[in-house]
């Protein structure tokens, strides 16, 4: 791609006073992945020029207030449960050292892989009233034993917090990692008790990063349907499916999906403000700092407590998808199922592929371009994560569909061609879904690793005659393989574990093992959900895995 | 203050491992109030080891250690960190980046009043010469600043005793040296008793009031600068501490020992009898140049000092010796020089094995 | 965020990198370029809300019958509609399937689907079970009836769906979510019998009763009976029916209820030819050849349901669990009356 110059533009505005600049290619660019995010986000707004009163207030005389409360339980339970888990676990492998840290070091991210909806599905399947681990109790101890109803908001606040943590652990673990044990000692050699030096300088030093973490466990809590419908928890979510299911009314179903978006607005703002003071929280630290040593009893419960929560978010889980999957394998295994698997893959591939080249181009842009446009632009190219899928994906389907009948009609009275839709029912608009979807997540990764570039390499490569694309490529994309690879990773398993875009924009034919999954569960057949949910779940484990390696030690 | 004839700091024959090696072996040191000690030794010989032990950060094997006349330390006890009364220098500093200079070095005040707080952490920052970046993040200022604020934030509590672990290491040698000066004197304008470890005898010299020289987990020798310079009680001290060479001798008359620089005679504290043969060390201070000596020598190397340069010279009988002269006696590698010994005390050791 | 240290070395990398990109630029193309052209003149275009497995075994056989090509999607139905609404009059939809009136009744009166005029169907099809402007026509039956623990329930206590509000039933009832379409139009039809005040009784009543918080599906609250939890639930006849196939021996039954009144709530799976179908002559006899006797029985039998069909006979395992009075108000209800039914469920507070 040529870089056009500037110079021609300021030369014509120099008169003015102010120097106006046209952007450059790089602008160009960004802005049109932002104008792609502001796309569904437009029409989830524009919704709001029909407001459904009778539905508004019909929630509002009914169950909206315990909607809110329901789903203001949930976020603050599942925050501070991830945070919990997460900063805990996080600490504990990331600043000491005990038994077993090496592994789990990983291993806790393992449970990355594993959908919501498929933590939900089995842990009811396990748990609840019905399920195998209830029913041996009341064999052993009569019928009047009962755990806690799992289908409560506890229940899916514990599922959800096991899912979600390692979002939080990822980001924590690094900051610990960084702080070593120096931190702790200061503080207790300035009086505090390890107690208080935890909560007065450990955990103050990591919060940004914590609060980044916490930031995405928040959106997706917010957003997620799957789980919470499995546990028939109503959520904000959840009637936002029925404004459009129930009642048939997609402004009304917009217009709380708008509410929802305004919300999580803030909570970006919020966690964009938090990240600002990464940069001088990182300041002199060593980068490989000492562990504390933990001994006696302490370092058993570290090892206690990090296998418990890798064996109850991740093996049970695990060993109760392949029990359920070598009930049923003989049946279900066929050559059709193969192609969901490929389908998956090739999807996750590609999306991964391409989001990850524009994360870079945007993310070099930002670099290039520190002026208030384009960071705000790049701000808003990575707003689609916060959407819940399935109202990205009408915001997506509704403007492209429309675009597709003016081609047509165009078409028709210029030419006289009866034209098929150009754009419906492709791969195309699928990756371009995607793409909005996650543009945050393979964003975030790269801009990371982009600010470890310094300044002096670019200046260094320009003496020698690098500029533009060429020095992206042979300077910047080796010096970043880290970074894209960890972009590759989580956005590959996202769109492998992603339902509602995959439903409504996939073209005839491209079913995955998501869509596999909805069909079962939906249906309540969980044991036979089992099989394409493992495969699921082993997919995205590899890139983890190769991901992990390499990254402790 | 507590009495002062109760040492500040007391170790008693402590003994500390890792992974069942000792690395700390049967150490004892007595620190009197308003003493700044310190413990000289390469890396990997105990002593951070032995700081963070007194601090309270690792656990005791055997022995035990009194701040202010209590036990704070022994087998199977120990008191936590934050009650020892003890403040900290670390060798990265470690100073919080997420609170300003200010707050940093109110850190340890919390709990006595807010008026108490502002008065002691602006006297802390005064006596260190931050008052001025109070408002600034760890990361705004220098690597010396970083240090002193470190140094201010360890003793705006009032530690009973201060501990600091290389606390130069991480600045440029004219930095260091200044720092090193201004520490002591606002050490010594305080009255802080410290005791910090070092690798470099320079900053020890330049610091302490008493020295340990430390190897494989023992404390050699315990003295002043002085006495560890010019009356060290091993080889291994002498060899440590300041530069010179072993030459043969034999003790010819009392106080008199003939070497290969000829007859030596001055201050000698040896009781062997005459006829013993003995290891001299010959500093390199001792040596002086000398055109007229009929004593020569041949330059082996030669480094550059500014106003000296020292040289390592082969003797006729085949021993070595350093030799520092004033530079503009400028000679090459392979030259022939005369030279004179200029002994005053003759620091002896028995001939090894 | 992550610090990853890979050890490729740099050229080895690039060249993977760069081959890796062409590839998928290439594939990029080729997909975007085939796919819109897949459909042929001949083609049927399916949209479906019943689910792969259950219409591929027909769709094979009506292709190994007729030659006709047919592709098709699934989703959800909410979707699904909204796609046809979105694709306007370039839809390549020609059929939609779907489950429940309710959605059948949506989709027509929101005008995305024509109404078809065909002896045929006419005579497949029962009244009550098609619309009667030929908007949709049902194409398999299923009842959602009361199933009761035969340990714990004589059938003799049970009734009607009213009665389950009895005070006999206190902590003895369990019910599937409101949010799902099949509660939506068993409450609308109740509406439909009764009107809102009585129903919005019943169905507090119901809730008085419950013994734990409503499922996601009916196979858990079959499930939770097996263990327990509660002796009554109202399901699909279907799901029983997978239950009882897993399992013979389960100790469930089924209970037809309103056997003197208005008769067992029923509802269909159907299908609409599309307003805008380019290939309606095509879908009109794809939708006869479902109603047909031959398709009927794997219509029907692939899970579990009743064949619409009165000529055809429902698979023994369904005819084993007895005949009886279903209720023949035109589902049509279900759907109009959708809507105030979701409202009674909240206002009574049925989750």
């Amino acid at each position: 791609m040529p870089i056009p110059r500037s110079h021609n533009a300021g030369a014509l505005m120099r008169g003015s006073g102010r120097r106006f600049r046209w952007p450059s290619g790089w602008q160009w660019l960004v802005m049109l992945v932002a104008l792609l995010v502001l796309m569904p986000l437009s029409v989830l707004f524009i919704a709001w020029l029909e407001p459904a009163w009778d539905i508004w207030r019909h929630l509002q005389q009914t169950v909206l207030s315990r909607l809110l409360f329901n789903t203001f339980k949930l976020v603050v339970g599942v925050s501070l449960g991830a945070l919990l888990l997460g900063v805990g676990l996080a600490w504990l492998t990331g600043a000491c050292d005990f038994p077993g840290r090496r592994h789990f070091s990983w291993t806790l991210l393992l449970p990355l892989a594993m959908p919501t909806y498929v933590l939900a599905f089995v842990f009811l399947g396990l748990f609840d009233f019905s399920g195998p681990v209830q029913t041996q109790l009341r064999i052993w101890f009569g019928p009047g034993i009962r755990l806690p109803e799992m289908r409560s908001a506890g229940g899916v606040i514990l599922v959800m917090s096991l899912a979600l943590y390692p979002y939080i652990y990822l980001l924590a673990r690094n900051a610990f990692r960084t702080q070593g044990k120096r931190a702790l000692e200061a503080a207790q050699s300035l009086g505090c008790s390890p107690v208080v030096g935890f909560f007065r300088v450990v955990l103050p030093m990591a919060r940004p990063w914590i609060a980044g973490g916490t930031a995405l466990v928040l959106m997706e809590a917010l957003a997620d349907f799957g789980a919470v419908s499995i546990f028939n928890y109503d959520t904000f979510t959840t009637a936002i499916y029925k404004a459009w299911f129930g009642f048939f009314s997609l402004p009304a179903a917009a217009q709380l999906s708008s509410l929802l978006v305004v919300l999580v607005f803030g909570l970006i703002l919020i966690e964009q403000q938090l990240r600002k003071r990464m940069r001088f929280a990182q300041s002199r630290l060593a980068p490989q700092a000492e562990r504390i040593q933990l001994y006696g009893w302490h370092k058993w419960a570290a090892t206690a407590a990090c296998s418990l929560v890798l064996g109850v978010a991740f093996l049970l889980p695990t060993l109760q998808l392949l029990r359920w999957t070598l009930g049923i394998f003989h049946q279900e295994f066929t050559r059709r199922y193969l192609d969901l698997l490929g389908h998956s893959l090739l999807l996750g591939l590609s999306a991964a592929l391409l989001i990850v080249t524009l994360a870079l181009l945007v993310a070099y842009c930002g670099r290039r371009h520190q002026d208030r446009l384009t960071g705000s632009l790049i701000r808003i190219s990575t707003l689609g994560y916060a959407l819940p899928g399935t109202v990205l994906a009408v915001g997506i389907f509704i403007p492209l569909a429309g675009l597709d009948n003016l081609l047509i009609d165009l078409a028709r009275s210029l030419f006289g061609i009866e034209m098929k839709p150009l754009l419906q029912g492709t791969l195309f608009v699928m990756l371009l879904a995607y793409l909005i979807r996650f543009m945050a997540a393979g964003f975030k990764s790269i801009d990371s690793a982009m600010h470890r570039v310094t300044t002096n390499i670019d200046e260094a490569s320009r003496l020698m005659g690098l500029r533009g694309l060429r020095l992206l490529w042979r300077i910047h994309l080796p010096m970043l393989r880290g970074g894209i690879f960890t972009a590759l990773t989580l956005v590959f398993v996202d769109v492998m574990k992603e339902m509602p875009i995959t439903l409504m924009t996939r073209p005839f034919g491209w079913d995955t093992l998501a869509v596999k999954i909805y069909e079962l569960t939906s249906e309540g057949e969980w044991e036979r959900a089992a099989m394409p949910s493992l495969t699921l779940l082993l997919s995205g484990l590899l890139p983890i895995v190769l991901l992990m390696r390499g990254t402790d030690d | 203050m507590p009495d002062k004839k109760i040492p500040i700091l007391e170790l008693n024959a402590i003994s500390q491992a890792y992974d069942s090696q000792l690395v700390v072996k049967d150490l004892s040191l007595i620190l009197e109030a308003g003493e700044i000690g310190c413990l000289l030794g390469a890396s990997g010989c105990g002593k951070t080891t032995v700081l963070r032990t007194i601090a309270g950060f690792e656990p005791l094997l055997e022995g035990e250690i009194r701040i202010a006349g209590e036990v704070v330390s022994c087998y199977n006890e120990l008191l936590p960190p934050a009650k020892r009364r003890i403040g900290m220098v670390f060798q990265d500093y470690a100073l919080f980046p997420h609170l300003t200079i200010f707050d940093n070095v109110a850190f340890g005040l919390r709990g006595t009043g807010r008026v108490e707080l502002l008065r002691r952490t602006n006297e802390a920052l005064e006596l260190v010469g931050l008052y001025a970046e109070h408002k600034k993040y760890p990361h705004e200022i220098s690597g010396g600043q970083q240090q002193r604020v470190a140094l201010a934030r360890a003793i705006a509590p009032r530690p009973a005793l201060l501990l600091m672990d290389e606390p130069f290491s991480n600045l440029d040698v004219s930095l260091r040296e200044r720092l090193s000066m201004e520490v002591r004197d606002i050490l010594k304008e305080n009255g802080t008793t410290a005791l910090f470890v070092t690798h470099n005898q320079h900053e020890a010299f330049a610091v302490a009031d008493r020295i340990g020289v430390m190897a494989g987990g023992e404390i050699l020798q315990w003295d002043s600068a002085h006495d560890l310079y010019h009356r060290p009680v091993s080889t291994k001290v002498a060899r440590f501490v300041g530069e010179g060479e072993m030459i043969a001798g034999l003790i010819s008359s009392a106080g008199e020992i003939t070497t290969g620089l000829g007859c030596l005679r001055g201050h000698l504290n040896d009781s062997r009898p005459i006829g013993s043969a003995v290891q001299l060390l010959v500093r390199p201070e001792d040596i002086v140049h000398d055109d007229e000596s009929p004593l020569k020598a041949e330059v082996l190397r030669r480094s550059f000092r500014g106003a000296n340069i020292l040289y390592h010279l082969l003797l006729q009988n085949g021993e070595r010796v350093q030799a520092l002269v004033p530079s503009h006696c400028d000679h090459q590698p392979g030259e022939q020089i005369g030279i004179q010994p200029d002994v005053r005390h003759l620091v002896t050791f028995p001939v090894p094995g | 965020m992550l610090i990853t240290v890979i050890n490729i070395n740099f050229k080895k990398e690039r060249l993977f990198m760069s081959k890796l990109l062409d590839k998928f630029m290439l594939a990029l193309l080729v997909f975007s370029m085939l796919l819109p052209a897949v459909a042929f003149a001949d083609e049927l275009v399916i949209y479906s809300a019943r689910k792969e497995h259950l219409i591929q075994p027909l769709i094979d056989a009506y292709s190994a019958e007729t030659g006709t090509e047919i592709s098709f999607i699934t989703d959800k139905a909410g979707p699904l509609l909204q796609r046809l609404k979105a694709e306007g009059k370039n839809t390549h939809a020609d059929l939609l399937i779907t489950v429940d009136a309710g959605n059948l009744w949506h989709a027509a009166s929101e005008g995305m689907l024509q109404p078809v005029s065909s002896a045929i169907l006419e005579r497949n099809i029962p009244i009550h079970l098609r619309d009667p402007a030929g908007h949709w026509f049902g194409l398999s039956e299923r009842a959602r009836t009361i199933v009761y623990s035969t340990e714990r329930v004589k059938p003799a206590e049970l009734s009607s769906y009213e009665a389950l509000g009895d005070k006999s039933w206190r902590h003895r009832l369990l019910l599937r979510t409101s949010k799902k379409v099949y509660n939506q139009s068993l409450i609308a039809m109740l509406i439909a019998e009764h009107g809102q005040a009585q129903t919005e009784q019943v169905v507090r009543s119901w809730v008085g009763n419950l013994a734990t918080s409503p499922f996601s599906n009916d196979t858990k609250l079959m499930e939770a009976i097996l263990a327990g939890q509660g002796d009554v639930g109202i399901v699909n006849t279907y799901y029983f029916g997978r239950l009882q196939k897993k399992n013979p021996e389960l100790k469930l039954a089924l209970f037809w209820p309103n056997q003197q009144t208005g008769g067992v709530h029923i509802n269909v799976s159907g299908a609409g030819v599309t307003r805008h179908a380019k290939n309606r002559s095509g879908a009109i006899r794809f939708l006869e050849w479902l109603s047909s006797e031959k398709a009927q029985n794997l219509f029907a039998d692939a899970n579990m349901e009743y064949p619409v069909n009165p000529q055809v006979k429902a698979h023994p395992a369904v005819a084993a669990w007895g005949s009886f009075k279903p209720s023949t108000q035109n589902l049509a209800d279900a759907g109009r009356l959708q809507s105030d039914a979701i409202m009674l469920m909240d206002r009574a507070g049925y989750r």
